[in-house]
């Protein structure tokens, strides 16, 4: 089976490209955020380029109390990709809102705050508390990290979990503050968990998460990482993303969708919108390449503008047609 | 402190016994290096499959040589990546970010110092022992190796340190056995108030040691793999105390890769031990 090529014209200059996007509301500039755990909270990456650019910078996972994170090994590269054990380690949601969240409000950048618990109280308490402070726009609620101890807490993986978390914490926060849930791809039917989250009041949802892996060491033979299993990431995941992004476009023509997993150039970020994201999320290739967020964002103006698309509504969405 | 990502092309790479020394011209890393500080380097290419940066310690920089601004590392070809930077030839591009991590601290008065270096891990020594004797403090050298081939920097170490010593454990140059066979007896002859060391953590834990028995200080820099080198990935932590007496998992690359030696829990690197900030309970 074949399909005709799209096509939008002779080129443009990349200047009359508009990449803004309004995300549930929130203005961004342009589509590119972080991923979350690939960013920290912003602040490393400022030195690689102006935080304040990007359309928004996604948190690393936030908890109630400081979390020290799994042993080490924490890391192992793989083909185009890599696993990781880091076990959420993070200073807690005291220590986030006194130090991380006001430097990156005050740098003029928007803030998406992920938060993550052990259980659906702990989000409500994150969710009360992220919601009332100053300068967050938007939410992201990770319900799919795969470094917990026991997979049943792996609240994604599940249609109904899913939509306890989201139903519980979604009334502590403003309705002007919008809430995407993150989504792992290990399940049967991703549509189905993103429906459910949807039903739960989620504005939107976030995929993918990574997706549980394992590798074995040549010396020791045994699981290289100290967590055992970890979260794959990278490249090597993004036709994973790209299907998950189209399937849940299919089902859901309305849910806004960030758009993660591999992305490396401005034509993976083009890959997403096109399979219908309606944002995307640069996320392990940072660790390549610091200053990828907003090449991201440059190589993707040059990819539209080549093409002679003048905005993201033009083509999100265009595979499906 | 701030580092730089920076388009670098190779000057030169040339084998040094066991190893490789590999010079960099790239802008805006060699000015804010200071000893200790280490660069982290993407393999590969730009379509590379290997992600990961790799992380080198700083052997030396310049600013006035002809190909501009220089970095300089010493790397032993042990994996893929470094197979691939083996294979590096002038006018190859490699990208760097640099200079990163907290560097060496330097004494302020002008006491003795004994530099410790495994393997490789000599590299940065020279100029902090430059840096040291700048400042009026003796800077004693102790270079460490399996065999001859493995031990890095002996002409620069006569030339810099203000005495040489040298072992190899299989007896081929200097004297049969291990840095630390040689270390309490300099630092209680020259009584040193620091020791610096970098090489493999199991080194690391040794000379801290001796260190402590002896009296002085120990500045270690760690030798942890990292994946972004520059403090987000949460890769690179190991478990230290800090002046409140709490142990926490802290980063090697921004947070280190110097700690005091007395400072880091090296009986529970690669674990998470009781007791450690937001640990399981």
């Amino acid at each position: 089976m074949s399909y005709a090529p799209h096509d939008f014209g002779g080129p443009i200059s990349p200047d009359e490209v508009d990449l803004s996007v309004d995300l549930c509301g929130v203005a961004l500039p342009n589509p590119v955020m972080t991923a979350s755990g690939c960013a920290a909270a912003g602040r490393e990456l400022d030195q690689f380029f102006d935080v304040a650019e990007l359309g928004a910078i996604v948190t690393k996972s936030i908890m109630l109390n400081p979390r020290s994170g799994r042993a080490t090994p924490r890391m192992a590269e793989t083909p185009s990709g890599m696993l990781n054990s880091i076990g959420l380690q993070g200073p807690g949601i005291d220590a986030f809102l006194a130090r991380d969240l006001p430097w990156l409000v005050q740098r003029g950048a928007r803030a998406v705050v992920s938060i993550a618990g052990d259980k659906p109280a702990d989000y409500v308490e994150l969710a009360r508390r992220v919601g009332q402070a100053p300068g967050v726009a938007a939410i992201e609620v990770n319900i799919s990290c795969p470094n917990v101890e026991n997979r049943g807490l792996v609240f994604a993986c599940d249609a109904e979990s899913s939509y306890r978390v989201i139903e519980e914490c979604r009334p502590h926060i403003p309705d002007d503050i919008p809430v995407f849930a993150k989504l792992t791809p290990d399940v049967t039917d991703i549509a189905t968990i993103a429906g459910a989250v949807a039903d739960a009041g989620a504005d939107g949802v976030t995929v993918i998460n990574t997706l549980l892996g394992l590798t074995m060491d040549p010396d020791t033979l045994r699981p290289r990482l100290g967590g055992v299993t970890g979260g794959l990431s990278g490249p090597a995941v993004r036709p994973v993303a790209v299907r998950a992004v189209w399937q849940i476009r299919k089902a859901l023509p309305d849910l806004p969708i960030l758009g993660v997993g591999g992305i490396r150039t401005g034509f993976d970020a083009l890959e997403f919108v096109l399979a219908g994201a309606d944002a995307v999320q640069v996320g392990t290739v940072i660790f390549n390449d610091p200053g990828a967020p907003m090449r991201v964002v440059r190589e993707l103006r040059d990819e539209l503008a080549v093409r002679g698309i003048r905005s993201l509504d033009t083509v999100r969405n265009a595979a499906h047609g | 402190m701030s580092a730089t990502q920076s388009a670098g092309t190779v000057v030169s790479r040339t084998p040094v016994g066991d190893y490789h020394h590999l010079v960099i011209a790239a802008e805006g890393i060699a000015e804010h290096a200071r000893p200790g500080h280490f660069v982290a380097l993407a393999i590969g290419g730009v379509d590379s499959g290997m992600l990961l940066r790799r992380a080198f310690s700083i052997y030396r920089t310049s600013t006035t040589g002809r190909h501009g601004e220089t970095v300089e590392i010493v790397f032993a070809a042990h994996g893929k990546g470094t197979r691939w930077m083996a294979d590096l030839a002038p006018g190859d591009p490699i990208d760097v970010v640099g200079p990163v991590g907290r560097p060496f601290a330097l004494p302020k008065e002008p006491v003795s110092c004994v530099l410790v270096g495994g393997g490789y891990g000599s590299a940065p020594m020279f100029s902090l022992a430059t840096a040291l004797r700048d400042r009026g403090c003796p800077a004693h050298l102790v270079l460490g190796a399996a065999t001859t081939p493995r031990l890095f920097g002996l002409s620069d170490a006569n030339k810099v340190g203000s005495s040489v010593h040298v072992t190899t454990e299989d007896g081929s140059t200097g004297t049969r056995g291990r840095v630390t066979d040689v270390l309490g007896d300099l630092v209680d002859t020259t009584d040193a108030a620091v020791v610096y060391a970098c090489g493999p953590m199991g080194m690391l834990r040794a000379v801290a040691d001796v260190a402590e028995d002896n009296g002085a200080w120990s500045q270690c820099a760690v030798e942890e793999s990292m994946a972004c080198g520059i403090g987000v990935c949460m890769t690179c932590v190991l478990p230290v105390e800090g002046e409140d007496g709490i142990v926490r998992m802290v980063r090697s690359c921004v947070d280190g890769p110097v700690f005091r030696g007395d400072r880091v829990r090296w009986d529970a690197v690669g674990t998470i031990p009781p007791g450690t900030l937001g640990g399981p309970r």
